[in-house]
C-alpha cells in the first residue's frame, strides 16, 4: 500500500501522557456525561462551542520560554519558517507560532532531530556571509536575500527538516504549541468537529438536488 | 464505563483456548469460542484503549504510530530480494492495540468474488509463482460473510454492482451518504459505462446494537472511532467476549513462543507480561491470529527438536506468499469544494476491472474508489501536484486553493503470491523485548506492477471523465510498505505447500489453529478484513465442532 504514507517522528512516554491528559479534559468537555452520541446529535452547537472552548484552554496565551533554542538560533528558525509559509493577505508560519511547536518537539518528541538543527544553525552564518558579505544573521536579510538563500540550502537536510516542522507546526493540534488559533486549519479550510451533516461539499450537493428533483440516470 | 465487569482469570484457571492477538479475526473468535462454553485467555502485544482514549491527533496517530506498531520498539527490516542484507526501514503497519487493525483501518468492507477462489484452476498455472485455488469456495464461505456483515454491522446496498458475487441476505444497513468525491465517481463512471456502487463500510449509517449512527467527523483512517460508529472488533465482539464471562482480554501481553509437548502437542505460550515479566500460560489449544507478520515470526520463534525450522514448518512455507495488495493512487483538482475531510474515507467503488483478462497480456484485476487522501500535515508535505512549489508564497496560496478541492482514486489490485516474498527473522536487530525482529523481503511481480498501472491509468480517465481540473499521478514504483499483510500461513489441503488446512488447524499440530490475514490463498483484489471476518467465524465454528467432539486432544 501507499508507500508515500509512511511516517515521522518519534514520541516519549511523558510526553504522551502529557497529551493524553490534555486530550482526557477534552473529550470530557465534549462529551458530558459520556453519553457521546446522543449528545453530540442532540446539541451540535454545543459541542462545537466546547470544542472551541478547549481548544482555547488548551493553549497557552503569553509566549513560553524556549526550552531547546537560544533566542538567536529562535529568531534565524522562525525567519526560514515565514519563508516556507510567509505571512501575506493571511496569517503564516509566524502568526501560527511554528516557532514554539518545532522548540517543543526538540526538547520532547523530536529530540533525534536537534543535531540536524544544531549543525544547519551553525553553517548557516557562513553561507549568509558567502553570499551577502555584510551580513551574518539569515534574521537580518531582507526578504528577496532571505528566499535567494533558501534557494541554495533548499535540497540540504537542513531545510528538508526545516521545512518538515514548520508545516507540522502550522497544521498539527493547536496543543503542541503552534497551529495557534487554528491559523493552519483556517488557511486550509480544514475543521476539526466531531459532527457533519451532509451534503458535505458541492458535488453531493448538486447530485442530491438532483434525485430529489427526480433527474438522476 | 463498559457496563459490565471484566474478566480476570487466575493463575490456577485451566484455560481452554489462548488465542494470541485480537484484531479482526481475533477478536472474533474470542467471542465466538467463549460464547460456546469455553474458557479463552487472549493475549495481546498492545493497550487495551477504549472510546474515551481516542483522540483527533494526526502528529500523534498518523506520524507517531500511537496505536500501531513503534519502529523504535517493533522495528522491523526490509529487502526487495534475498541475496541483499535487510536495512531498518519502516515496512509493515498493523494496529498495535486491543482490536487491532479493526479499530485503526479505513473500514472498506469488500467481499472477495467467486473468482477469488478458483483463480489458478480458471486462469492455469503462473510460472515462478505459487499461485493455487483455495481449498475452499466463495459458496461456503458465503454464510461467514453473511454473518460477519450482521455481527459487526456493515452498511452498503446489496445489488448495486454488477459484478458483486451472489448473498443470501442484503447488508443490516443502508449506505453511507454520498460525498462529493463518490458524486464524482458517478458522474466520470457513467459517462465511461462503467459502475460506481456504495461502498460497503463497516462503518454504521444508522443506529445499530445500540451503538450511534456515523456522525462524520472524518476521523476513521488511523484513528479509533469516539462514537463507536466504526464496527471494531474493540467495539462489537471483544465486549459480547467479555460478557460471557468466560474470556479474558489481557493487553501488554507478548508472545514469544508456543510451547510443545514429545509429541508435539501445544501445551501453551510463554509471553511477556506487562511488567516484562516472562509467564507460561498453559492451554489446551492456541489459536493464533496476530497478524500476516506477527503470526510467522512467532513460529519461527517457536522453534524446537520436532520442528528445527519452526513450529508448524514441515512445509517450510511458515512465512511464504506474503501478499501486500498493490495500490496506486492519482489525485485530481477540481473547480467546486469537496471537503473530502468530512464523512467517511470512501463513499463509492468501481469493479468493473476486478477481473483478470487474458487481453491485457498480463495476470491480474481491481477496484478503484474515490477518496479522501490526507489529513492536513501530510498534505501540506505531498498532497500538491508533483510540479507545484514546495515553500514559499505560491506554495501556501496552492495549499489554501488546494486542500478542499483535491482528492484521490485510490485502486486495489492484486499481488502474485511468491516464495521469495517473505517474513523471515532477521539475524541482527532486536526489538524491545530483545526478540528477532520482522524482516520483510518483497519485491511485487512484474505483473502485479503492470495491474498497478493498468488500474492508475483507469482512475486517470474516471477523474478526467468526472472534469477535473487537473489530474496527477506519480510513476508507479515498487511497492516497499504495507497495511495488508497476507498469505504467510496459507490455508491448503496439501501439507507440503500450505500450513493449515481448511479448518484452520496446522497440518502439523492439532492443537494448534491460525486464522488471520496469513490464512489468504490469494490476495483479492484489496480490502481483505471483510473475508479475514468471514474466515474467523467459519474457523470458529470448526474450532468449536472439533473441541466438543473431543477431536482437540491436549497435550496431557
Amino acid at each position: 500500500m501507499l508507500s508515500e504514507e509512511s511516517s515521522y517522528g518519534t514520541f516519549s512516554e511523558g510526553d504522551r501522557m502529557e497529551d493524553q491528559e490534555i486530550s482526557r479534559r477534552f473529550f470530557l468537555i465534549q462529551s458530558g456525561a459520556g453519553i457521546v452520541s446522543a449528545w453530540l446529535l442532540s446539541h451540535p452547537t454545543e459541542v462545537l462551542a466546547a470544542q472551541e472552548h478547549a481548544h482555547r484552554a488548551a493553549q497557552s496565551a503569553a509566549p513560553v520560554k524556549f526550552e531547546f533554542f537560544t533566542p538567536e538560533q529562535a529568531a534565524e528558525i522562525e525567519a526560514i519558517a515565514a519563508q516556507i509559509i510567509p505571512t501575506d493577505d493571511t496569517p503564516g508560519a509566524r502568526e501560527a507560532r511554528v516557532i514554539y511547536f518545532i522548540d517543543r518537539a526538540l526538547a520532547t518528541f523530536a529530540v533525534e532531530e536537534r543535531a540536524t538543527f544544531v549543525k544547519g544553525l551553525k553553517e548557516l552564518p557562513s553561507k549568509v556571509k558567502k553570499q551577502f558579505k555584510t551580513k551574518q544573521r539569515f534574521s537580518d536579510l531582507n526578504s528577496d536575500e532571505q528566499i535567494q538563500l533558501l534557494k541554495a540550502i533548499e535540497n540540504s537536510p537542513f531545510f528538508e527538516l526545516v521545512r518538515t516542522m514548520t508545516i507540522m507546526g502550522m497544521f498539527a493540534n493547536p496543543e503542541y504549541g503552534g497551529n495557534n488559533d487554528q491559523i493552519g486549519w483556517k488557511l486550509i479550510g480544514f475543521e476539526d468537529q466531531f459532527l457533519f451533516k451532509p451534503p458535505f461539499g458541492f458535488y453531493d450537493r448538486v447530485y442530491r438536488a438532483e434525485r430529489e428533483r427526480g433527474e438522476a440516470v | 464505563m463498559m457496563g459490565y465487569e471484566q474478566t480476570k482469570f487466575d493463575a490456577t484457571t485451566e484455560i481452554d483456548f489462548v488465542l494470541v492477538g485480537t484484531g479482526a479475526a481475533g477478536g472474533i473468535i474470542a467471542k465466538e469460542l467463549s460464547a460456546a462454553g469455553f474458557r479463552v485467555l487472549a493475549l495481546e502485544q498492545g493497550p487495551y484503549l477504549k472510546e474515551k482514549d481516542f483522540e483527533h491527533d494526526e502528529l500523534k496517530y498518523v506520524r507517531q504510530w500511537a496505536v500501531s506498531n513503534n519502529y523504535k520498539r517493533q522495528p522491523n527490516t526490509f529487502r526487495s530480494a534475498e541475496k541483499e542484507k535487510a536495512r531498518l526501514q519502516p515496512a509493515i503497519i498493523y494496529g498495535r492495540m486491543v482490536g487491532g487493525g479493526s479499530v485503526i483501518y479505513s473500514a472498506n468492507y469488500w467481499r472477495f468474488h467467486e473468482i477469488d477462489f478458483v483463480e489458478r484452476s480458471r486462469l492455469g498455472a503462473i510460472a515462478g509463482t505459487g499461485f493455487a485455488d483455495w481449498p475452499i469456495t466463495y459458496a461456503e464461505l458465503e454464510p461467514y460473510y453473511t454473518k460477519a456483515e450482521w455481527e459487526l454491522g456493515i452498511s452498503g446496498l446489496a445489488g448495486s454492482s454488477p459484478f458483486d458475487p451472489p448473498r443470501s441476505k442484503p447488508y443490516p444497513l443502508p449506505p453511507l451518504p454520498i460525498k462529493s468525491s463518490g458524486a464524482l465517481a458517478e458522474l466520470g463512471a457513467r459517462k465511461l459505462g462503467w459502475h460506481a456502487f456504495p461502498a460497503p463500510m463497516a462503518i454504521l449509517s444508522e443506529r445499530y446494537q445500540g451503538r450511534s449512527a456515523c456522525f462524520h467527523c472524518g476521523f476513521c483512517q488511523y484513528f479509533g472511532c469516539e462514537a463507536r460508529a466504526k464496527s471494531s472488533t474493540l467495539t462489537t465482539v471483544i465486549r459480547d467476549a467479555e460478557k460471557t464471562g468466560r474470556c479474558e482480554i489481557r493487553p501488554n501481553s507478548c508472545v514469544r513462543k508456543v510451547e510443545i509437548d514429545k509429541a508435539g502437542r501445544v501445551t501453551g505460550v510463554i509471553y511477556f507480561d506487562e511488567s516484562g515479566r516472562e509467564v507460561f500460560q498453559k492451554a489446551k489449544a492456541v489459536v493464533l491470529c496476530a497478524n500476516g507478520a506477527e503470526t510467522p515470526r512467532l513460529l519461527l520463534l517457536s522453534k524446537s527438536n520436532l520442528f528445527p525450522k519452526g513450529l508448524a514448518n514441515s512445509s517450510g512455507k511458515v512465512g511464504k506468499y506474503l501478499m501486500f495488495n498493490g495500490s496506486a493512487i492519482a489525485r485530481a483538482l477540481f473547480e467546486h469544494p469537496l471537503n473530502e475531510f468530512k464523512s467517511v474515507v470512501v463513499s463509492r467503488v468501481i469493479h468493473d476491472f476486478y477481473e483478470s483478462d487474458p487481453r491485457r497480456g498480463f495476470y491480474g484485476g481491481g477496484g478503484i474508489d474515490t477518496r479522501f487522501v490526507s489529513y492536513p500535515i501530510n498534505f501540506a508535505l505531498q498532497g500538491l501536484p508533483p510540479d507545484a512549489p514546495r515553500w514559499g508564497a505560491e506554495y501556501k496560496r496552492l495549499l489554501k486553493e488546494n486542500y478542499t478541492h483535491t482528492l484521490g482514486a485510490l485502486s486495489h489490485t492484486t499481488s502474485l503470491p511468491l516464495e521469495t516474498n517473505n517474513i523471515s527473522l532477521d539475524p541482527d536487530v532486536k526489538d524491545a523485548l530483545g526478540l528477532p525482529a520482522v524482516r520483510v523481503t518483497y519485491k511485487d511481480h512484474p505483473d502485479d506492477l503492470r495491474t498497478m498501472k493498468f488500474l492508475q491509468d483507469r482512475s486517470v480517465e474516471l477523474l478526467e471523465a468526472a472534469g477535473a481540473r487537473n489530474v496527477w499521478a506519480r510513476p508507479v514504483i515498487e511497492q516497499t510498505f504495507a497495511f495488508h499483510l497476507l498469505g504467510t500461513c496459507r490455508m491448503g489441503n496439501d501439507p507440503k505447500d500450505s500450513v493449515v488446512n481448511k479448518y484452520h488447524r496446522a497440518h502439523d499440530v492439532p492443537n494448534l489453529f491460525i486464522c488471520d490475514g496469513s490464512s489468504l490463498v490469494t490476495s483479492g483484489r484489496g480490502q481483505p478484513t471483510c473475508t479475514i471476518q468471514a474466515l474467523a467465524y467459519r474457523a470458529s465454528e470448526h474450532i468449536i465442532r472439533m473441541a466438543k467432539s473431543g477431536d482437540i486432544k491436549p497435550s496431557l
